[in-house]
């Protein structure tokens, strides 16, 4: 009987999952056909598992905004009524009314509805400087056939990430150094092409992936004076083949993470690597960053993942001789490439462990009475080597984030039931609702094995006073890390600026105390002290969450966003901040990244980081492979 | 050496003081026993609740740290963990607190009565309090207060009663314990009691250190101790001591709080209670044992006027603020945090930096009398051996000229303005009239003819004690003047290292922060300039010619150390033989000093104090004149005595 319920499960559940997925990760209809007729010739025979679906086109700004997070067709606005919205069709809260939005952003930024900071509406053309091309490159550019463009906003597209300033900037309708020509190679020998030509007419290339950067990675150097290239991979699609022995799949770099999980999934498969951006970011841009996954639990970070790994250089291709699952062979020129940010070669074709789709899958969540008692959870967890395929753990104010962004409830017995429960855990077990923090849970494996994984895992809860808070709780908690991007945009247009980072520091316990609750906690009142001491009228919205565990310590994500009304120099005030919190993070014992990368927002650090020697090796093999500095984008060293 | 410039905008005399109030207004005109029972709520830190004691030593029992410590005694040693765990629980028990409210409410009541009858008023910056109660809220709270008296901790923890703060636990001396019930007492009203010495044992140090870091990082209570680590007997502030401050830092510094302010408190006393029994102490008269039957036999000082007090709460300092820029926390992140380790020299550096900021602002916010000034100039007299004193009107009038002179320097000088200048003199000589005497219209120390050296070393011991609290306002500038008396020539750089020298050499007895050589030559040379005295220019230093008074003044206010300094180097040079230990160091140059004070080779019966004799001795030590072999015999090593001795014969020479 247990074996008829499990498969009768496995059979049920997946299909579940794939509508979870698709459910916010709704994919465009109408993408762009022009693409996918351009077949890349050397390639495209019969190894080509699937390359209809793409969800990104050359031309991005028909689909995504130019200057904000995301699809156009999705945003947060209030409407006539006041009450805040969530447009378009493709999120699970898309065309929700979410009544408290608006009353928490009053409370928490003092925001006012009459005070809008509205965007440009559309790009000047004429703010963006004409290309320098170099004209040899583009004749013999031309003679490949490889498409390009020196279009104004293909450029402005590709000259930017998503951090703060950046759109900020474009939001004023700023545009500083853009590329000067974008190059869309098909496949890896256009890009040996593209580079081998760079190489020839000293041309600085620029890697782009999905633009989901938060480092300043894309940024174009100011001094750069030869003709900037953009090669945007996105083109680079196809899952090539699929090895179900070996269970692993090879494919092109430029894949996004969503199109990569739904193909694989039409074939039974996932790679389970799912970090938050992956609707945008694609594979390539994983293995360039050392990119982390939220179900890393299960399926491990990119580092894990990645079995072998083709990458363009100036020197010329480099790449291992065999897929052997570990290798005694020196240090492991992977982590040369991994990591390396797009200053060494362009990472054109990867080989990825797959899995099976999971057959069972359950949310969750705990709350807990305060955050303390919440991290040494999972600081237990993580010593018990139980911690589910996720589990995150939200500060108080995040919390009440959270509860800000319910959209309104259908029936009077939701809202009945929400009541119940509020009532039963603040006032029937005495959490105070200004400490409590909840943490979300996501199980994955076979049916049995989760439900016995979830008891050991509430157990251990029940010991540090967390309660079970359903399923409901832990799934939106989720969902909210897709559409939470575009909130940021809502905040811009009422004089709210933020941004998150990241960093990942050891448990290190001293009596129920740990170095990670004490980063967590210096950091955020660092935040609100620079703010007061530069003149920021309402205090800053300071949170963090615990987004990871290790065995050795933790991922600290932290989210920070303030309003701006009154202040001369918003951008450069909230840059001497954020720098302010990194300083922080790193006397307190975090790391520079845990995953968003070095870039050029956090290059002043790498040396500290690293020490001078590591820095000497680093910049030996640029040196090396590099030595003309084509690839010129001045990340990380 | 910038300009002094630099200093204009340090204007001391532009410091801004809060008003006093005085508290013991309202004790006199309510009931003490209806404010000893009072409602006592304290605000928390961050709504902290309070901690029992009992919690409190389980918290440090179970902590990694003292776990480590204990696992690694007992690897050392070869004794059970068990055994090791129990000794932990004896030092605890020995060490801990146990605020008790009731305890508390009996001190207010019988403080109030006993201060009633002590003292005129007790004055108390409210502003301060303000400030203390806002970082109380804020941060976890360390409060310095300076150490003169006995009184100071129990003083302290009555002002935070009257004001409804949290009360402080208070790290005391052990000595305290013999006193049975009064320690026990104090026990209960927040006092906790550390070993005097407790160098080399690990296990006490831990436990200690773990007991202090988790009251504060909890934010239980403001822990409070005395950067000095002792009463100074001399009123000087003594050289300060890093070991608590350590502690109290690292939880900061290892991120394991925000911040932690410190609040440095000064606590003048217009008359010091232990005034003759510090002077007998310094001239080896053994201090009585503390003993309740002999506080109780002290109880004939109730019947005396002391004046006033004046307690200052200083600005809370931010440690924080303080490493910024200084501290690379990171070193911390590489050794898990609850292995103890030794401070880095950075640290250690930085520590004592910190440490002298803060007995700095200390004495900074020391409240002078009158009284400071008279006897700065009633010494100075009677070294240069005035026998029949001095007439009244003339010590008034160079009393305004000196009170005149320390405002510009700084001072924060209490001077009734609302009295006319022969008042205040004549009153400030009344409270004191058992260190002076006037007869004749004429006024000088009360020193008979037929009494004993010793006796009349006790007045001008004490007197100095009360010129020594307004040292720090003339030190930098007398400093100068010395060094400018001394150098060959009008040479600035001469005269800086003439400067530098004695700096250097007076870094044990006065607080000169280490390092601080150029920036106190500067503020030297920025406040006697601009009161006239000198002119300094690129390459020269000039005296003016109405600077000479000044000069003079500033050049006596140095003479007996100076002096002094001369004495013990004589005393090493002639008498002292390889055998010379460190016990028998004390009493042998006392003897030589006095036989010089006979001979009247010697002005200053004040050098007598073992207080000068310890710190010249150190110094020496410190400058390499002198050595210490074979644990605790001294030396003179020649080539060295050679290569210092004749600068300072030369300083010494041209006084």
């Amino acid at each position: 009987m247990a074996s008829n319920s499990s498969g009768s499960g496995s059979q049920g559940r997946a299909p579940q999952r794939l509508r979870i997925i698709a459910g916010h990760l709704q994919r465009p209809v109408d993408v762009d056909a022009t693409v996918s007729a351009a077949e890349c010739k050397a390639q495209g025979g019969e190894a080509d598992v699937a390359s209809d679906g793409k969800s990104v086109p050359k031309r991005r700004q028909e689909i995504m905004k130019w200057n904000g997070w995301g699809y156009s067709d999705t945003k947060f606005l209030f409407n006539k009524k006041g009450q805040a919205e969530f447009t378009g069709k493709r999120y699970k809260l898309s065309g929700m009314i979410i009544p408290a939005l608006k009353e928490w952003m009053e409370g928490t930024f003092g925001t006012n509805m009459q005070h809008k900071s509205l965007a440009t509406p559309a790009l000047t053309r004429t703010a963006v400087q004409p290309p320098t091309l170099n004209e040899a490159f583009v004749e013999e550019l031309k003679s490949t056939g490889v498409p390009f463009s020196h279009d104004a906003e293909d450029r402005v597209f590709r000259a930017h990430g998503h951090c703060l300033h950046e759109i900020f900037a474009l939001r004023e309708g700023k545009v500083g150094r853009v590329p000067d020509l974008v190059v869309w190679p098909n496949c890896h020998n256009d890009v040996v092409k593209i580079v081998e030509l760079a190489c020839k007419h000293n041309v600085c290339l620029i890697p782009y992936g999905g633009g989901t950067s938060v480092s300043s990675a894309l940024e174009c150097p100011q001094e750069e004076t030869r003709s900037i290239v953009s090669v945007d991979t996105s083109q680079m699609n196809r899952i090539l083949w699929i090895d179900e022995k070996n269970l692993t799949a090879h494919m092109e770099a430029g894949i996004v993470g969503q199109d990569l999980e739904r193909l694989l999934n039409e074939s039974g498969y996932c790679t389970g690597h799912e970090p938050d951006s992956m609707e945008f970011s694609s594979l390539g841009g994983w293995v360039a960053t050392r990119a982390s996954g939220m179900k890393k639990n299960i399926y491990g970070n990119i580092e894990d993942l990645v079995i072998h790994v083709k990458m363009v250089t100036p020197q010329g291709v480099v790449e291992k001789s065999c897929q052997g699952p570990r290798m005694s062979t020196g240090p492991d020129i992977h982590h040369f490439i991994m990591g390396s940010e797009g200053t060494l070669g362009v990472v054109t074709e990867v080989t990825m462990k797959i899995r099976p789709m999971p057959e069972y899958q359950k949310y969750g969540s705990v709350v807990f009475p305060n955050f303390e008692q919440g991290v040494a959870c999972l600081r237990e967890v993580a010593r018990q080597r139980c911690a589910p395929a996720s589990i995150r753990l939200m500060d108080n104010e995040q919390f009440k984030f959270g509860h800000a962004l319910k959209p309104q409830v259908s029936s009077m017995f939701t809202s009945f039931l929400e009541g119940l429960k509020k009532f039963y855990i603040t006032k029937f077990k005495g959490f105070d609702p200004d400490c409590l923090c909840v943490a979300t849970l996501l199980f994955e494996g076979n049916r049995e094995k989760v439900l016995q994984h979830e008891k050991q895992v509430y157990d251990i809860a029940a010991k540090f006073g967390g309660l079970a808070a359903g399923e409901d709780n832990g799934q939106r908690g989720y969902m909210l890390t897709f559409v939470i991007a575009y909130l940021r945009d809502l905040g811009m247009d009422y004089y709210v600026i933020g941004e998150s980072f990241e960093t990942s520091v050891p448990w290190d316990s001293v009596y129920y105390i740990f170095r990670v609750l004490d980063i967590c906690r210096n950091v955020k009142a660092r935040i609100i002290r620079e703010c007061k001491d530069k003149g920021v009228q309402f205090q800053p919205f300071s949170t963090c969450r615990v987004t990871q565990t290790y065995d050795a310590g933790a991922c600290v994500y932290f989210y920070f966003a303030f309003n701006y009304r009154g202040l001369s120099d918003p951008v450069h005030m909230f840059e001497e901040v954020e720098h302010a919190a990194r300083e922080e993070i790193l006397a307190n014992g975090g790391s520079l990244s845990h995953h968003h990368g070095v870039g050029k927002l956090r290059k002043a650090w790498m040396r500290e980081t690293v020490s001078d020697v590591g820095m000497g090796m680093l910049k030996s093999v640029k040196d090396y492979v590099d030595p003309n500095n084509i690839f010129g984008n001045g990340n990380l060293l | 050496m910038a300009s002094s410039n630099a200093y204009a905008q340090r204007d001391p005399m532009l410091k801004k003081r809060d008003d006093f109030e005085d508290i013991l207004e309202e004790r006199r005109n309510s009931s003490d026993l209806r404010y000893a029972l009072k409602c006592y709520t304290p605000a928390l830190y961050k709504g902290v609740a309070p901690c029992k004691s009992s919690m409190l030593k389980s918290m440090v029992l179970q902590s990694d740290q003292l776990h480590y410590v204990i696992q690694q005694v007992s690897k050392e040693t070869g004794r059970q963990t068990d055994n090791v765990q129990e000794e932990v629980s004896a030092i605890l028990d020995e060490m801990a607190h146990s605020l008790q409210l009731s305890t508390v409410r009996f001190f207010a009541f019988t403080l109030s009565k006993i201060f009633k009858s002590l003292f005129k008023s007790i004055r108390v910056n409210e502003e301060g309090i303000q400030r203390l109660q806002q970082a109380i809220q804020d941060h976890p709270v360390v409060l310095l207060p300076s150490h003169r008296s006995y009184m100071d901790f129990l003083l302290m923890s009555y002002l935070l009663y009257t004001y409804d703060l949290t009360l402080p636990v208070i790290a005391a001396g052990m000595d305290f314990m013999g006193m049975k019930f009064v320690g026990e007492m104090f026990r209960m009203s927040g006092a906790f009691f550390i070993r005097r010495s407790f160098g080399g044992n690990k296990l006490y140090w831990a436990v200690f250190s773990e007991y202090v870091k988790t009251m504060l990082k909890n934010g239980f209570a403001p822990v409070e101790f005395f950067l000095e680590g002792t009463r100074s007997r001399t009123s000087k502030s003594l050289i300060p001591k890093l070991g608590l401050l350590n502690i109290v830092m690292d939880p900061f510094l290892k991120g394991e709080v925000f911040d932690v302010h410190v609040v440095p408190v000064s606590i003048s006393y217009e008359r010091i209670l232990e005034e003759t029994l510090y002077a007998r102490e310094l001239l080896g008269i053994p201090k009585p044992k503390e003993s309740t039957s002999g506080l109780f036999k002290a109880r004939k000082v109730l019947s005396e006027d002391y004046g006033s007090i004046h307690v200052y709460f200083g600005q809370p300092v931010s440690v924080r603020s303080l490493a910024e820029g200084r501290v690379n926390r990171c070193q911390f992140n590489l050794v898990p945090r609850h292995i103890p380790g030794r401070p880095d020299e950075d640290i250690h550096s930085f520590v004592n930096d910190s440490a002298y900021k803060l007995v700095r602002a200390q004495e900074d916010n020391m409240v002078l009398k009158p009284w400071v000034l008279l006897a700065s100039l009633l010494l100075q007299k009677q070294a240069v051996g005035q026998e029949q004193g001095t007439a009244l009107d003339e010590l008034t009038a160079q009393a305004v000229w000196l009170r005149d002179l320390s405002r510009q320097y700084g001072a924060f000088l209490h001077w009734p303005d609302q009295m006319t200048p022969s008042e205040v003199v004549s009153s400030s000589l009344s409270l004191h009239r058992g260190l002076v005497r006037t007869c004749e219209g004429k006024v000088q120390l009360a020193l008979e003819h037929e009494e004993k050296l010793l006796s009349q070393a006790v007045i001008v011991l004490s007197c100095a004690s009360y010129r020594n609290q307004a040292l720090h306002v003339f030190l930098r500038p007398a400093l100068l003047a010395s060094a400018i008396h001394a150098a060959s020539s009008n040479q600035k750089q001469e005269v800086f290292n003439s400067f530098s020298f004695l700096r250097n050499m007076f870094s044990n007895e006065f607080i000169l922060c280490p390092g601080a050589t150029v920036q106190d030559f500067e503020e030297a040379c920025y406040l006697l300039v601009k009161t006239g005295t000198l002119q300094v220019t690129q390459k020269e230093v000039l005296v003016n010619e109405r600077g000479h008074r000044t000069l003079a003044f500033l050049v006596s206010m140095l003479d007996p150390f100076l002096q002094g300094y001369q004495v013990v180097c004589r005393f090493l040079c002639e008498e002292a033989t390889e055998t010379l230990t460190e016990k028998q160091f004390i009493p042998a140059i006392r003897k030589f000093i006095i036989k010089h004070l006979l001979a009247g080779r010697l002005r200053y019966a004040e050098v007598l104090s073992s207080d000068l004799q310890k710190n010249s001795l150190a110094a020496f030590l410190r400058l390499g004149a002198v050595e210490k072999i074979k644990g605790y015999q001294i030396s003179n090593v020649s080539p060295c005595l050679g290569g210092k001795l004749p600068t300072q014969k030369a300083v010494v020479a041209r006084l």
